[in-house]
């Protein structure tokens, strides 16, 4: 019995260490300055609301926010469309260089994404990419490839062929058989993993540091960073919490309302 | 019939296999070329100096220090989150769960879901020296001699940095573990509970070696990550890098090359020689952590 409650003391440490700076951070966003410093532990003695409607529209973490929204959300599908044709042409067909190929997707994963920095800044550069939503885009759909197509490769083969071969006979074409028969039974696969390239695209920040410089086209992450980095000059402290808030809660929303299928999405990565 | 096969096959190939080929291959092969120039600033002209690059590395200070700042984080990432990541899960898990486990789970996972530079953001506030969460803590627990300047000073600033990554990192590997532990037969903790087998004889004679495969990739995985630890070293140091190289790591020091410097050639031979690491670390590591393999 002692032991039972030592270990929800333990297990309960840890919840409040996690959630104490969170929480901190909610509530300083409603401070004003002065409060903040003079008594960081207390609650906001007057509700400061403007500090988000000036993060929003001073600090631009609303065309930050913006920004990220759409180049993550062209990354994960764009990713999800290139990888599940190629893991579905790997999974249903056998051709000569078939096998090589999958180990050219699959290849990509055991190299860290420092060795391509560099040529992969003028690669974007000499399209003349830079700066753009479609640059981004396009490196992120690509860079998640190597893991999408082992994990839908993988998921394709386990389905069997005799549905797509009695829709073949029937007269349904290739083409057909993809769309109309793999791809929807694909969906539990197709969710896990834009899932997991969601998260990963949505808290990327080295890519865009280097491809993309143009304050008005900065994401979330790279926003707030520079704000966090050029904050000692305006020194607005509220706005900045205000911003810190704003970029935590909609993800921990999301992650509420499907917490079950996220962290089984992103364990099932490191279990494969 | 087999004519439509191709074409189909082709057809859906052609534009995913020539995207890959330009933004994931082509850079991949052009690293290891450039790695071997004395390519600096936006001019189109280099040479290639053979191994220069390489010899120049090795007589760099710089990339020593950042060399075994990586180490340091090399042995105590994984150490301190893998140990702390299974006392929780067996704690969450003990006699099949804990009340509240689930919730538990939840909290903890949080901050895998928050972006880096957020939470980077996020602790700087922390850390600050003269407002910050934790110095207001400790002074106000009676403790403000332990208070410190913290990403500030030379001593404090990597283990400060080290302690976010930890931070972060527990809640991924509890869920993680737990769920592997989940797997293993309930019937092996009864009957190790009628021989009279203590919780903590049960966890290293049980769960530890039924878990071990998921425990090695988990190892794996935080030993690689502490050669890319990047993103939190650029928000949280001073410099970054700093004080002082104090928290220089290699990826920084690739970066800086890179995109403050405009060495490309330089940039480039720390990658390869980031990449080459990253290979004997990674076989290293399985090759230390394997055991036989237990079936249930």
């Amino acid at each position: 019995m002692t032991r039972r409650v030592a270990g929800q003391g333990f297990a309960f440490v840890w919840a409040a260490m996690v959630l104490f700076p969170l929480l901190w951070s909610v509530l300083s966003s409603f401070k004003s300055d002065a409060d903040i410093f003079r008594s960081p532990w207390s609650l906001p003695s007057v509700w400061h609301w403007d500090n988000f409607s000036r993060a929003w529209n001073e600090s631009h973490i609303g065309r930050y926010f913006f920004n990220s929204v759409i180049v993550v959300t062209g990354g994960v599908l764009l990713c999800l469309l290139l990888s599940a044709a190629v893991a579905y042409v790997l999974a249903q067909f056998e051709f000569p260089g078939s096998k090589a190929l999958y180990y050219v997707f699959v290849g990509g994963m055991v190299f860290p994404g420092f060795l391509a920095l560099v040529p992969l800044f003028f690669v974007v550069q000499n399209l003349g990419l830079m700066n753009s939503y479609l640059g981004l885009i396009l490196v992120y759909a690509t860079g998640g490839m190597s893991f999408s197509v082992f994990f839908l490769t993988a998921f394709f083969k386990t389905q069997s062929k005799d549905l797509a071969e009695a829709a073949l006979v029937d007269g349904c074409s290739h083409w057909g058989v993809l769309f109309r028969i793999m791809l929807p039974l694909a969906r539990p696969g197709l969710v896990s993993i834009g899932i997991f390239q969601f998260l990963g695209m949505w808290n990327e920040y080295l890519l865009p540091l280097v491809l993309n410089t143009d304050e008005n086209r900065y994401l979330v992450t790279q926003g707030l960073a520079n704000i966090a980095v050029t904050q000692g000059y305006h020194s607005d402290f509220s706005g900045l919490f205000a911003g810190l808030t704003i970029s935590i809660i909609p993800v921990l929303a999301v992650y509420l309302a499907f917490h079950r299928q996220i962290s089984a999405g992103m364990t099932a990565g490191a279990l494969k | 019939m087999h004519h439509g096969k191709y074409r189909f096959v082709i057809g859906l190939l052609l534009i995913p296999l020539g995207l890959y080929a330009v933004f994931v291959v082509s850079p991949y092969l052009q690293a290891f070329p450039i790695a071997f120039t004395d390519w600096e600033g936006l001019s189109a002209s280099y040479r290639y100096i053979g191994f220069d690059n390489f010899v120049t590395l090795f007589h760099d200070p710089v990339f020593w220090v950042a060399l075994r700042h990586n180490l340091f984080l090399l042995v105590s990432l994984p150490t301190v989150i893998v140990t702390l990541s299974l006392f929780f899960s067996a704690i969450l898990n003990y006699r099949g769960g804990i009340p509240g486990a689930k919730f538990y789970k939840v909290v903890y996972f949080f901050p895998s879901v928050l972006s880096i530079a957020v939470v980077g953001v996020l602790w700087q506030f922390i850390f600050e020296p003269r407002s910050g969460l934790l110095n207001g803590f400790l002074r106000a627990i009676g403790l403000g001699d332990l208070a410190n300047l913290w990403l500030g000073g030379r001593d404090t600033a990597l283990a400060s940095i080290m302690a976010v990554v930890v931070w972060g990192g527990v809640g991924f590997y509890v869920v993680l573990f737990t769920a592997a532990m989940a797997a293993i037969p309930k019937e092996l903790y009864e009957a190790a509970l009628l021989d009279g087998a203590s919780p903590l004889q049960s966890f290293f004679r049980i769960t530890l070696p039924l878990i071990w495969n998921t425990v090695q990739v988990a190892i794996a995985f935080l030993v690689i990550g502490a050669l890319d630890q990047f993103a939190l070293i650029k928000v949280l140091s001073v410099g970054p890098g700093g004080p002082g190289d104090a928290t220089q790591v290699i990826s920084l020091y690739m970066y800086t090359n890179a995109f403050s410097y405009g060495k490309f050639g330089y940039a480039s031979a720390i990658g390869v020689t980031l990449f080459a690491l990253n290979m004997i670390l990674t076989l290293l590591t399985f090759r230390l952590t394997r055991r036989e393999r237990v079936v249930y």
